[in-house]
């Protein structure tokens, strides 16, 4: 089963302006992608629709098994919480909350999620993950007091607790040095395969493009010609 | 939905500057308006409550307001005196059940002393049915005998035995004082919740005692003072008093009653019904209620706003935690609900600290009130307009954080996840 599968998608926020076209995607179950393309070749947009954040105007967005165009909008935000871990570039965290509740929230707020947990308890499923990611130090601080790198590795607990079916990351990376970096995407396509999770990853440095088995150029894909 | 709460309460405490002194303002003017109003029930509830089964109070002809107050409360003095002889004859009056004469213009200590007889302690009533009761000793039996009020022996520490003596006028630092006849406490009264508590009282003879050497007003020169042991009930003759209360036979009765006494020949009097006269007095007090309640509602616009402010610019910085809400699963409409969520909790804290600071507050300055300005305070409960105020500040609350709310909301719909 395909986890995305997009089929002549037309996105436009305007009336014969369209940003984003493409005929066809597919992203098979577990597949680690890698998604590059220069900037305004139409990656966010690619990944809102995916995400189901926007709706697109003609065409098929099957996410999971769902088709996003027929669902309503509350719907879509349902299905991308209980199914999809995000990571965005930075800031990836509810600053007035400890580690641990950032954590723990999409478990709290997605009993499908809750469910998922292999650990017996929330708590020791929160404690595995973390140790996992090296964060067992840190469940009680507060957000704010945490590195860069931590806070990025605290966004990965996030977004893999109660195993997504997808992980979509966008330039993660880019907040990072360079040996960090390496050490992040380790880890998270490390999680993600323990979580049988499919992972979008997007980036615009080719050089991590090595640790996947699949790239997509955006900019190809997308029928639209931007300047 | 539980969910959402627990978002509201952590972000409000991670800003617990900006979060205390909202809450502070909304719970000033909470206080503001709620005390204003508790004031005035409890005033209106302690007025109206000094006084209970009486029909009519009598005096000299004069306002029937100034009547009222210097009769039943103890404030302002009397300008006339009605003779004992009219008196007399509405005492005797068929349509009325029982009377209570004072006389008054004597004090101690600021305290007012006031002269009566046993009907006082016989029919006098308050609170609706509670009578005069004894905390210690009896009604007064000889000339020089006194029962004071239960915060007149509180606070000038007299009991059964004490020795007073009573000054000339109503000024604490008289400068006549009956210094050759001094009184005996023999009984403390119970507390009451009334200026009763405040005042000492005696009886007409010893009144007409106390001023019995006295000539037009002025105290007799020294050596022609009538020593107090030589005085006896016989030499003594009761010529004035200042006001009688009055409870008739029937409410038909009253109001011929009123009428007979105000249209009497031999002497110009003052009947009223003091319900009716209170209600003179709250109309006239109201226009400074609106007024108070005017500005209180001011200060609770401004406690507002200064939420609105601090939730709306606070709105810019958050964009990134609304994106990461979104990215969690979070509709935009809870995101809407998680921003009026905090104002609603802000306004409820605010509401639940003005409520506990206006009744605290209501209770610490009762007694003082009571004593120092003779304003008898009830403690009073909830009223439907204290449920109200409580209501439209957590309206106000709500439909306020709706501003900041319809932003985040929309901030969530454009951005997605993608704002930085």
């Amino acid at each position: 089963m395909p986890a995305v599968y997009l089929q002549n998608v037309i996105f436009s926020y305007e009336r014969n302006a369209p940003l984003l076209q493409i005929d066809e995607l597919l992203i098979d179950e577990g597949e680690r992608v890698f998604l590059y393309g220069p900037s305004g070749s139409g990656k966010t947009t690619l990944l809102g629709l995916v995400a189901g954040v926007l709706h697109a105007n003609k065409g098929e967005v099957r996410v999971l098994g769902k088709d996003l165009t027929r669902l309503s909008s509350s719907a879509r935000d349902r299905h991308r919480g209980a199914e999809m871990g995000y990571i965005f570039q930075s800031f990836n965290l509810i600053p007035y909350l400890s580690v641990r509740e950032n954590i723990a929230l999409s478990c709290h707020v997605h009993a499908k999620r809750m469910k998922r947990i292999t650990a017996s308890t929330l708590d020791g499923e929160i404690l595995r993950i973390a140790s996992r990611l090296d964060l067992d130090g840190f469940l009680n601080k507060p957000v704010t007091k945490l590195s860069t790198g931590q806070q990025q590795r605290v966004a990965i607990a996030r977004a893999v607790i109660g195993a997504p079916r997808l992980v979509i990351a966008d330039e993660p990376t880019s907040s990072l040095d360079r040996d960090r970096q390496e050490s992040f995407l380790r880890l998270l396509i490390e999680v993600c395969n323990e979580a049988r999770s499919t992972l979008i990853f997007v980036s615009h440095d080719s050089s991590l493009m090595s640790r996947f088995e699949r790239h997509i150029s955006v900019s190809e894909i997308n029928q639209v010609v931007s300047c | 939905m539980l969910v959402l709460l627990r978002l509201a309460f952590s972000s409000l405490k991670s800003r617990k500057v900006t979060t205390s002194l909202t809450v502070f303002s909304i719970a000033l003017s909470v206080l503001l308006l709620v005390g204003v109003d508790r004031i005035r029930q409890g005033a209106q509830e302690g007025f109206s409550g000094t006084l209970s089964q009486t029909d009519l109070v009598v005096g000299a002809r004069g306002g029937s307001l100034p009547l009222l107050l210097y009769a039943v409360f103890h404030i302002g003095t009397p300008s006339n005196d009605l003779s004992y002889a009219s008196y007399e004859h509405f005492r005797d009056h068929p349509a009325v059940q029982w009377t209570i004469p004072f006389s008054m213009g004597d004090s101690h200590h600021g305290y007012r002393v006031i002269a009566t007889d046993d009907n006082f302690y016989e029919h006098y009533r308050f609170h609706r049915d509670r009578a005069i009761q004894f905390a210690d000793g009896a009604r007064p039996e000889g000339i020089f005998d006194a029962t004071i009020g239960s915060e007149v022996a509180q606070r000038l520490g007299y009991h059964v035995g004490s020795k007073i003596v009573l000054s000339h006028g109503l000024e604490t630092v008289s400068l006549l004082k009956h210094a050759d006849k001094p009184f005996t406490v023999v009984g403390v009264l119970g507390r009451t919740a009334t200026p009763v508590d405040s005042a000492i009282y005696i009886t007409l003879y010893g009144e007409e005692a106390l001023h019995i050497d006295w000539a037009d007003g002025t105290p007799p020169a020294l050596g022609e003072e009538l020593p107090a042991a030589k005085i006896r009930k016989e030499d003594l003759h009761i010529k004035e008093i200042s006001a009688f209360l009055v409870r008739t036979r029937s409410r038909v009765d009253t109001l011929l009653l009123q009428r007979e006494i105000n249209t009497y020949k031999d002497e110009p009097l003052t009947a009223i019904i003091p319900a009716l006269t209170l209600q003179e007095l709250w109309n006239l007090l109201g226009y400074a209620d609106v007024a108070l309640s005017l500005v209180s509602g001011a200060v609770l616009v401004v406690g507002l706003l200064a939420m609105l402010i601090a939730l709306y610019t606070a709105l810019n910085e958050r964009r990134r935690e609304v994106a990461v809400l979104r990215a969690i699963g979070f509709h935009a409409r809870q995101i809407f609900a998680l921003f009026v969520l905090e104002s609603t909790l802000i306004s409820a804290v605010g509401v639940a600290f003005g409520l506990a600071a206006a009744y605290g507050l209501l209770w610490i300055v009762r007694a003082p009130v009571e004593a120092h300005f003779g304003i008898p305070l009830m403690m009073v409960g909830f009223s439907s307009r204290v449920s109200l105020y409580a209501c439209v500040v957590l309206l106000a609350g709500a439909l306020l954080g709706c501003v900041p709310a319809i932003r985040a909301y929309r901030n969530g719909l454009i951005d997605g996840l993608n704002a930085q």
